[in-house]
Parts: C-alpha cells; structure tokens; sequence
C-alpha cells in the first residue's frame, strides 16, 4: 500500500480555511482580546435555554421527522411570512438542517449537475467556495468592492454571467464585510436572475442584524420565490450557534430532493435544537431587539474610533462585522494581524482569509463585550500610530 | 426608553465620550442631555451595584408587607409618605392584592430591623398589619445575576 494515499484527490487537493493557521496562534496565548470571533457573545436568550430543558425533562429526545419537527416548521412558515413576506408551504417547502452550513452543502449538491458554474462573492464565508467544488461545480468569483460599500451590482455579474451559469449564490448581509443590499440592488439582481434563468441560493442568516434600514429579502420579490432557496437559521439574531439550527425553504420539487440527501447524510436536526428554535421564533423578537440595540452602539464606537484613527472603513450595515481598510499602512493583513497579536494582545482576522480580495483589510467582529471593544480600540490607536511612524 | 439613559442605566460610568461614539453624538451634546435629566428629576442619582453577599459584616434585609388604612382624603399618600420617611426604609411600593404597601428594610442585625418593625412601624397611625420576611440570599438584583462567574468559553477565532 504503500505511496497510495488513504485520502481522495478531490479532498486532498482542497485548501484548509484561511482562518484556521491563525486560530492555531491565537489559542496558543493568553489573555488575548478577540475580535475574531463571528458568533454572538450574548448568551442565548433564557427563554430559549428554558425551552430546551423542558424539552429533555418531557423526554424529547428521539428523531424527529428528516424534515424537521412539524411544529417547528410550521413556527418557521409564519416567521418567514410575518418578516420576509412569503408564504412557504410549511410541510413541503420547509426544511430544517443543521446550521446553514448543511443546507448549503445539500442544497449546492441538489442542484448543481457537473460543470455547472456558480456564481458567488468575494470576500465571503469560507465554506463558500470549496462546497460548491465538493458539489462539482465550478466557482465563478465576483469581486466586491470598497468604493461600491461591498454590495453586487448588476454590471459585475453580468460580466461574470456565461451559457454555464446555473446558480447565484449570495450572502447579504454580508460575513465578513458586513455589507448590505438596498431594496433596489435586491430587485435589480432579482431580474438578472429571471433574465438569465438562474437560480438563487440566498443566505440570510444575518437577516434580523441590520443598522440603518429594514432588511429587504430576495423572497419578498416577486417571482423570485419560484426559484430561490433561502436560507435562514437561528445561530445569529438568537445567539444560538451551538443548537447548530438552520433551515430551508424553496419550491417543493427542490425541497424534496434536498431531502434526500439530508436524510442519508444526517437523518434529522438534533431534537434539542428544534425544540429551542421553536420558542425562539415564537417568543424571541424582543431579545432579539435589545441584541440589536447593543450591537449598533458597539458598531457606532468601532466606526468612530476607525475615524479617530484615521483607519477608512466602509460603513457595516449589517451583521457584526466591521472591515476596515488598512492597505494604505505599508503592511499586509496577515503582518498587521500577527504584529498586532504579538505587540498588542488583540486577535482580528486578515481580510484575505476570506478570498484574495479581501487583502489589505481586517474582519473585525464587535460580537464582544463593549469593555473589550473599548480596549481594543485604545491598543488598535496605539499600533497604528507606531506603523505609521516606522514608515 | 431613550438610548442614552438605557446606556447609562447598564453603566452608569460609561463616559460621555464614549457614549457619543457609541450613539453618534458629540461629547458636549451627550453632557448636555445628561444634566437636563438629572435637573428635571429623571436622573436621582448613580450608585455601584454591590453584592452585599461578598462583604464581611452582617447586614440584614427585611421584605415587610404592610396593610394601611387608606384616607378619605390622600388615600394611601399621607402614611407612606410617613413611613418612606424612616432611613431604614430602602424600596417601598404601593401594591395590589393581599396588602398594600411593600417595603425594603435594612438594618445592622435581626434585632434592630424586628425593634423598627414593633416599635415605630407597626405603632404608626393608619397602619392596620404587618408581615415580615427575611431575606437570606441574593440571587439577581436589577436585572444583575449576583450569584455565580460569568465567563466566555467561546472559540478565540471562528469563521
């Protein structure tokens, strides 16, 4: 057996997430104030918790249907219909996965034949690209950019557009950019992928998490729902990343297929989760609200203190990621992100761990306590200032 | 309830820098908002919020029901105004239900909080029953847990 390899090219050959060499740093020092981490740091509402313990005393602890439980999906039906304005078919058009991330990988390989090209954008999520290589498809990547505030406009993709394109994969608002969408880019993309035929894969996990204005879903347009698959989950809005809850609505032929695979691969969403997400949707709006609140300060003083500091950074509308421009300084992203772990203790994430063009700006995630954000801000002066004067 | 004094009811030493950045304001304007509601009444104070648990002398606080007889003028005003009076009294509210007053006492020891209670309370004009309870532990107080750390075990860096 020997020089044969017990791993299969087609994994082999895919890259490790960007992120993973720095998190190794990082987890090996003390004391560090981190801005690097993309998930909540408020505790998942107690009602939620309550729910979940209830649950396991009621003795709640088998499968549930591979489609999810059914009171969850019928919680669901009316949560994306009161605010996201479609109305889902809650037993064939719902489906509820573990986390997004698995409707992502199911629903790519529902949909993608071999060749396909997929449409998506950079700097995004790092599952992104490689799930739509593992589904076969090949990866066409738009770049956004600063000056457009890291939205899509219609003349990049139809640059990017072929005979081939089967899908437009999106995510707004946006991880890491923390970039959204008017209503009007909505629309706009909306009809270029009726004009072309394609099909829409949205996730809109970060959907509740906007600043300056309601979130406007591609679901809402119509004509759109006939060939989109939204994505949604409760790991954000609800601080509930360990329930590993998320869901899928889209047409049913595609729902049904997306099953399938669910149901070889996973079986169900764990019980626990289901039952917690539920009380969420139902009872959760006004933690919800008050996480909303504090998030918004915490961006406004991160916004500021960039300002101070003369760093440019777009303004992030949404989700809770700020990604401030530091390629004027003379240093790479990764330099300036391990100068500033050494010199400063304070951990963010080198732009390009979330696609080339991401080079020349930091994620910085204000999912952390205002105290933190406050020193951060205070060592983040002091580095910049010490950059600047070495030049 | 206005975003500044949501700000400053969680901190109450978060500085009016601070609070600008944190609300698109500018520090002056912050300082200026922030005397208007102490000069109009809205703002009565700023205090720490101690676990009394953690300190080493014994203190004892009593949760007192108390049933008065209401006026045909003032109602219930004149005798609690009367008993908010006593320094001991540190909370006290007009209830619905079995009774109608609830008040918060303190004291130093069990003693002096039951000689409060027998000797000038429960002796006042107007007031008809008492009841009272001692607490023994502090769980949560102003929407504060004060028992048990609080500490962040998420992963350091994650996608």
């Amino acid at each position: 057996m020997k020089g044969r390899s017990r791993v299969a090219a087609h994994v082999q050959v895919l890259p490790f997430s960007g992120i993973r060499k720095f998190f190794d740093i990082v987890a090996s020092r003390k004391d560090v104030i981190s801005l690097g981490v993309g998930e909540p740091d408020f505790d998942t509402p107690w009602t939620v918790r309550e729910a979940a313990v209830w649950s396991l005393e009621r003795g709640a602890t088998h499968y549930t249907s591979n489609r999810g439980d059914p009171g969850l999906r019928k919680a669901i039906a009316r949560y994306v219909a009161r605010q996201f304005g479609a109305e889902y078919d809650w037993d064939r058009e719902i489906l509820v996965t573990v986390g997004v991330s698995e409707a992502i990988d199911i629903a790519l390989r529902t949909i993608v034949n071999p060749g396909d090209e997929v449409i998506y954008h950079e700097p995004c999520f790092v599952s992104y690209r490689p799930s739509i290589i593992l589904a076969g498809g090949t990866p066409v990547c738009v770049e956004t950019r600063r000056e457009d505030q890291f939205r899509l406009t219609r003349p990049m993709l139809e640059k990017a557009v072929t005979k081939k394109t089967r899908v437009l994969m999106l995510n707004f608002p946006c991880n890491p950019t923390g970039a959204v969408l008017a209503k009007s880019d909505v629309e706009d993309i909306a009809d270029f992928c009726i004009r072309h035929d394609l099909l829409l894969l949205t996730d809109e996990i970060y959907a509740e998490l906007t600043y300056d204005s309601k979130h406007v879903s591609f679901v809402s347009v119509p004509g759109m729902k006939e060939r989109t698959i939204f994505l949604h989950g409760m790991s954000k809005a609800w601080a509930m990343t360990g329930f590993r809850i998320g869901y899928a609505c889209a047409p049913a032929e595609i729902s049904e297929n997306m099953m399938k695979l669910h149901q070889y691969a996973i079986m169900s969403a764990p019980t626990t989760g289901q039952m917690a997400a539920a009380e969420a949707l139902e009872r959760g709006d006004e933690a919800v609200a008050a996480m909303l609140g504090e998030y918004n300060r915490r961006r406004n003083y991160l916004i500021a203190s960039f300002a101070d500091m003369k760093v440019s950074c777009h303004t992030p509308a949404g989700a809770f990621y700020a990604f401030p421009y530091i390629g004027d300084l003379g240093v790479s992203s990764e330099d300036f992100a391990m100068r500033f772990l050494e010199e400063q203790s304070v951990a963010v994430v080198p732009g390009d761990a979330f696609g080339k063009s991401g080079a020349g700006f930091l994620r910085c995630a204000y999912a952390t306590s205002m105290e933190n954000i406050r020193e951060a801000m205070k060592r983040m002066a002091i580095f910049v200032a010490n950059i600047r004067a070495e030049r | 309830m206005d975003e500044l004094l949501e700000i400053i009811r969680k901190n109450a030493r978060t500085s009016v820098e601070d609070i600008a950045k944190m609300i698109q304001s500018t520090p002056a304007e912050v300082a200026a908002r922030i005397e208007d509601y102490e000069k109009e009444g809205t703002i009565r104070g700023y205090r720490a919020l101690i676990n009394e648990d953690h300190l080493p002398d014994d203190h004892v606080t009593a949760v007192i029901e108390v049933k008065v007889q209401p006026e045909r003028e003032g109602g219930f005003d004149r005798v609690a105004r009367r008993i908010s009076g006593f320094p001991e009294v540190v909370n006290m509210h007009l209830m619905s239900g079995k009774y109608d007053l609830l008040l918060f006492v303190e004291g130093n020891t069990l003693r002096e909080v039951a000689s409060f209670v027998s000797e000038r309370l429960a002796t006042l004009d107007g007031v008809l029953s008492t009841g009272t309870h001692f607490m023994l532990k502090t769980y949560k107080q102003d929407g504060v847990l004060m028992d048990g750390d609080k500490h962040d075990d998420r992963l350091q860096i994650s996608p």
